[in-house]
Parts: C-alpha cells; sequence; structure tokens
C-alpha cells in the first residue's frame, strides 16, 4: 500500500482567466467509471476538475423555474464566468441569494458544459463555494493566474505532456492568443495594484468594478 | 582484503547485531562452498547467510534485507522499510491500546515522527528526552503519514551526545479552497491523553462520554500547482476568525447548533490567500504562524514574460 493509493489526493484548484475557461468546451474522463470525475481540457493544456477565480460579482437572477436557481455573473479583467447554484449546492446558492452586486466574490468550483440549441457549447461554473473578498485578494488572483497560465503555455509544446497533445488536437497549436489575455489582465491593474477607473478599454463594459 | 573476506565481513557486520560470530569463521564457511562445491559467490552468501540464520534461531526480516539503511525521519516515504534512524524521543504519549508498550514522537534534524513499541517485543523503554540509535525498525504508513515501528530485533543504543530535533518547520501560501469537516466548534473526548475528537458524542475509543469543547480549523491552500492541508488550533483560530472558545459555545447555543460556528467561518477565511508557517505532522502543517497575502507587489516580470510569449 502506497501512501498516493490510499489517500485520494484533492484536485488541484486550476487558474484561468474567463476568456480562457469559457473556451475550455472539451471535456473527457481518465477512467469509465460512471463516478470518474469529469475533467475540462484548458486551451493551454491542463485538466481541470475544479477552478478557483475572484472577480466582480455583477448580476444575481433566479432563473429556476419550480425551485430556485441561481445564476451569477462574475467579471474578471478579460471576460465573465458564469456561475450556477441551485438546490444541490445550497451554501452557494444562498450566497448567491444574498449578495448585493457589485461585490469581489471568490468562487470554488467545477466547471460544467452544456449544449445549446444551435449546437454550441457553453461553459460554466458549478460553484462549491462563493465569498466576498477585498480588492486586494482580486488583484492577488489577476497576477498568479497570469503566472499560472503563462506557465501552460511555456509548456504548451512539450512532447511529455499528454494534455498539450490533447490540446492541439482539441484547439489548434497557437495558444498565444492567451498569452495576450493575460498580458491585458496585466494592465488592468495599475501601479498600487488597484483597478483602473479611467481605462475600460479592455475590460467587459459591465465588468469594471469602481471600487 | 580478498574478495572473500570482503563478502565475510558484510556477512558479519550484518549478524553483529544478533549472534557472536567471527568474520574469521565466516569466511572459512564461505571458502568451503566456493572453493569446494564451486558455488558462484552470490548463491554462496546466500547459503551461508541462511545457515547462520538456522543456526540462531533468528528471521530473515531480523537483519533488514541485508543491513537496514540508516536514514533521517523525513526522508521516510514508503511502507514496510527496514531502517536505522538516530533519534531523540521528543514525545511520550499515552499508549491507547494494552498491546503497545511505547508511543510517541522521535525527531532528528529533518524532523519529527511517530514511533510505537509493542508490549510483545519486550525492549527496554526509551526516555522522553534522551538520544538513541534504533537499528532495525519497520516503517509504516497510514493515509499518507508515516510512522516507525520498533519491533523484536529492534537494537536499541542510548548515545551519549544529544541529537538535535529540527522542528521541520515549513511555510506555504495559496488561496484556502475548503474548510473541511471537523473544523469549528468540536468536542473531544476527556479521557486521561486521549483527545479524540468526538462524532455524535462517541470517542472511537472510550464511546459515548461527555466531551469537551475545543475550537479548531482544517482547511486546504491551494497555489494552483499543489494542494496542503493545514490545521490552525484554538488559539491560530480565534486569531485569524477573532472568534474565541466562548463567543463560539455562545453563538452554538443561539442557534442550537454547533454548525453555526464553522459556517462563520467559512464565510471568513474561504477564498482569501494565506501564507502559514509551522512544523509538519503527518500531511498536516500545523499554523503556528500566519498571515493574510495582501496584493502582489511586482507584476512587470509577469507582464514582460506574457509579452514575450506573444
Amino acid at each position: 500500500m502506497s501512501g498516493d493509493d490510499s489517500v485520494p489526493t484533492r484536485e488541484v484548484s486550476q487558474r484561468a482567466f474567463a476568456a480562457e475557461f469559457n473556451d475550455a468546451s472539451y471535456t473527457f474522463k481518465e477512467s469509465d467509471d460512471d463516478r470518474a470525475p469529469v475533467y475540462a481540457l484548458l486551451p493551454t493544456a491542463e485538466k481541470a476538475n475544479r477552478v478557483f477565480f475572484v472577480g466582480t460579482l455583477t448580476e444575481t437572477d433566479d432563473v429556476g423555474e419550480d425551485n430556485e436557481y441561481w445564476q451569477g455573473r462574475i467579471v474578471d479583467p478579460t471576460g465573465t464566468f458564469f456561475v450556477y447554484a441551485g438546490q444541490y449546492q445550497p451554501e452557494a446558492a444562498s450566497a448567491l441569494r444574498e449578495l448585493e452586486p457589485p461585490a469581489y466574490v471568490a468562487v470554488v468550483g467545477k466547471p460544467r458544459t452544456y449544449e445549446t440549441d444551435d449546437g454550441s457549447i457553453t461553459v460554466s461554473v458549478r460553484p462549491e463555494s462563493i465569498t466576498t473578498v477585498d480588492a486586494a485578494t482580486r488583484d492577488r488572483w489577476v497576477a498568479e493566474t497570469a503566472e499560472r497560465t503563462l506557465d501552460r503555455i511555456e509548456a504548451f509544446d512539450d512532447e511529455a505532456n499528454e494534455y498539450a497533445r490533447m490540446a492541439h488536437e482539441q484547439y489548434g497549436d497557437d495558444p498565444s492568443a492567451y498569452a495576450e489575455t493575460v498580458a491585458s489582465a496585466l494592465e488592468s491593474l495599475d501601479g498600487d495594484g488597484s483597478v483602473p477607473t479611467d481605462d475600460t478599454a479592455d475590460a467587459p463594459v459591465d465588468g469594471n468594478p469602481q471600487a | 582484503m580478498t574478495e572473500l573476506q570482503t563478502h565475510a565481513a558484510e556477512i558479519a557486520a550484518q549478524f553483529s547485531d544478533h549472534i557472536d560470530v567471527e568474520t574469521d569463521e565466516i569466511e572459512q564457511r564461505l571458502d568451503q562452498v566456493v572453493s569446494e562445491y564451486k558455488i558462484p559467490i552470490n548463491e554462496a552468501r546466500r547459503t551461508v547467510t541462511n545457515s547462520l540464520l538456522d543456526e540462531a534461531d533468528i528471521d530473515r526480516d531480523a537483519l533488514g534485507r541485508g543491513g537496514a539503511e540508516t536514514v533521517l525521519v523525513g526522508e521516510i516515504d514508503q511502507d514496510e522499510q527496514w531502517v536505522d534512524v538516530t533519534v531523540k524521543v521528543a514525545d511520550l504519549w499515552e499508549p491507547r491500546s494494552d498491546s503497545i508498550s511505547q508511543v510517541g514522537l522521535v525527531g532528528d534534524e529533518s524532523g519529527r515522527i511517530k514511533f510505537v513499541a509493542f508490549e510483545t517485543s519486550e525492549l527496554d523503554e526509551l526516555e522522553e528526552g534522551a538520544s538513541y540509535k534504533l537499528g532495525n525498525v519497520v516503517t509504516d504508513e497510514y493515509q499518507g503519514d508515516y510512522s516507525i515501528k520498533l519491533n523484536r530485533t529492534t537494537t536499541i543504543t542510548e548515545l551519549d551526545e544529544e541529537v538535535e530535533v529540527g522542528d521541520s518547520t515549513t511555510t506555504v501560501e495559496g488561496a484556502l479552497v475548503d474548510v473541511q469537516s471537523g473544523s469549528g466548534l468540536i468536542k473531544r473526548c476527556p479521557e486521561e491523553g486521549c483527545t479524540r475528537v468526538l462524532q455524535n458524542g462517541r470517542c472511537s475509543e472510550h464511546g459515548e462520554v461527555d466531551g469537551e469543547f475545543d475550537l479548531r480549523i482544517k482547511a486546504v491552500l491551494d497555489d494552483g500547482h499543489e494542494v496542503q492541508d493545514v490545521i490552525f488550533n484554538r488559539e491560530a483560530t480565534e486569531e485569524l476568525t477573532g472568534i474565541g472558545l466562548e463567543d463560539a459555545k455562545q453563538q452554538a447555543q443561539d442557534a442550537l447548533d454547533t454548525s453555526v460556528v464553522a459556517d462563520g467561518i467559512r464565510t471568513d477565511i474561504l477564498g482569501r490567500y494565506y501564507g502559514v508557517t509551522g512544523p509538519t505532522l503527518g500531511r498536516y502543517v500545523l499554523a503556528n504562524e500566519f498571515e493574510q497575502l495582501d496584493r502582489p507587489t511586482d507584476t512587470d516580470t509577469v507582464l514582460t514574460k506574457a509579452r514575450s510569449l506573444q
């Protein structure tokens, strides 16, 4: 019995900007077991069973019909994460019910994909937790996510990286657009690390927190 | 030394803790099987070793597969290895079972590890604070945590010089992504020496008991590369959340539910970045010191790199 087998290791929460995460439409399993975890493949070549992100909650909406089903829009410097929480995510659902946008929030959750009627695939997050945080935490996440994304881009052509092979196949050979995303995200942090209020060029219209 | 003498010396060393046998005698025996019976030297070693084991009526395991390796406790990362360690007894605990004669922590420069000695092994007792060379102990693993087991063949040599115990202090940083069950206001078994956390008012060793309240947080720090389990004890929990044991008891009493305490803690700390420093024990880092991490100071190098990768 080795340590690796006896303790199921918790999956690392991947860091990706919304612009990349929303492109992660390819999902796969690593075993045939029904309960095997489903991974989203990030375009910069990493498997993600769990993600952690921090952004500005700009809107919440109960989109459920019979039961409460909360949608939240959470914006980072590159785009919008969509989170959905219903009766099986009671803590996250009650957070979305009670939070007053705009607010900085940190989310831990699982990637989910959904095929729309026109056949396109949308990527969203099923949150495990949503908590309010401060601007410093948001900025730290931006810087950290920038670094992690660049790490992945640098390993993109590593032949030993099986997720890189998969990403080449699913998303093509050029991840440089995500390096551009990283640069624009970092540029949105101004000198003291706070979000600029006078330069909204790279940020979504509804995503610039006036904090 | 001839090749035969070298082999003889090695075999003698293996047996030196167990029986009184001279290198000369072993050499003669080796010579006999090699010269007279034309047996290859490796096979000869095996034959001589086995006959010595038989004569002395000792178990092959006792030799630790050709002499146990001397290791630092921090290097132990495999189950069922026979090793020698040079350690100081850092802590002795109350054995929880009649079959255990001693249990506690021993340490060396690399850190500390749990040890267990069994009644059936009939070993001399270790003294807290004393330093020993422990020959031929077996490593054990439970849920990713390693320990060493003393056994009948273990040799205990008290040392004059004191072994320095490293505190194996590490610092980990990351986003706090989970507060695990067993966090918040908990009850511990009040039995002497038992501090087990009760499940539904029951101790897994002592059954139904009147527990004593305590506060702690078991959390997960995640930096996007690795996850690390951390534990905040009562004092650290109070410092982190501002909630003391009495406040927590009051909260639970008002809500008629202890889980409100953990819920409040989750809201306060999930999603923030922390740096935690403390000793590692098993898979946990104990949060002796911690700080919430502030905004990044320098992102220029990352930005330059991002531009170069476009």
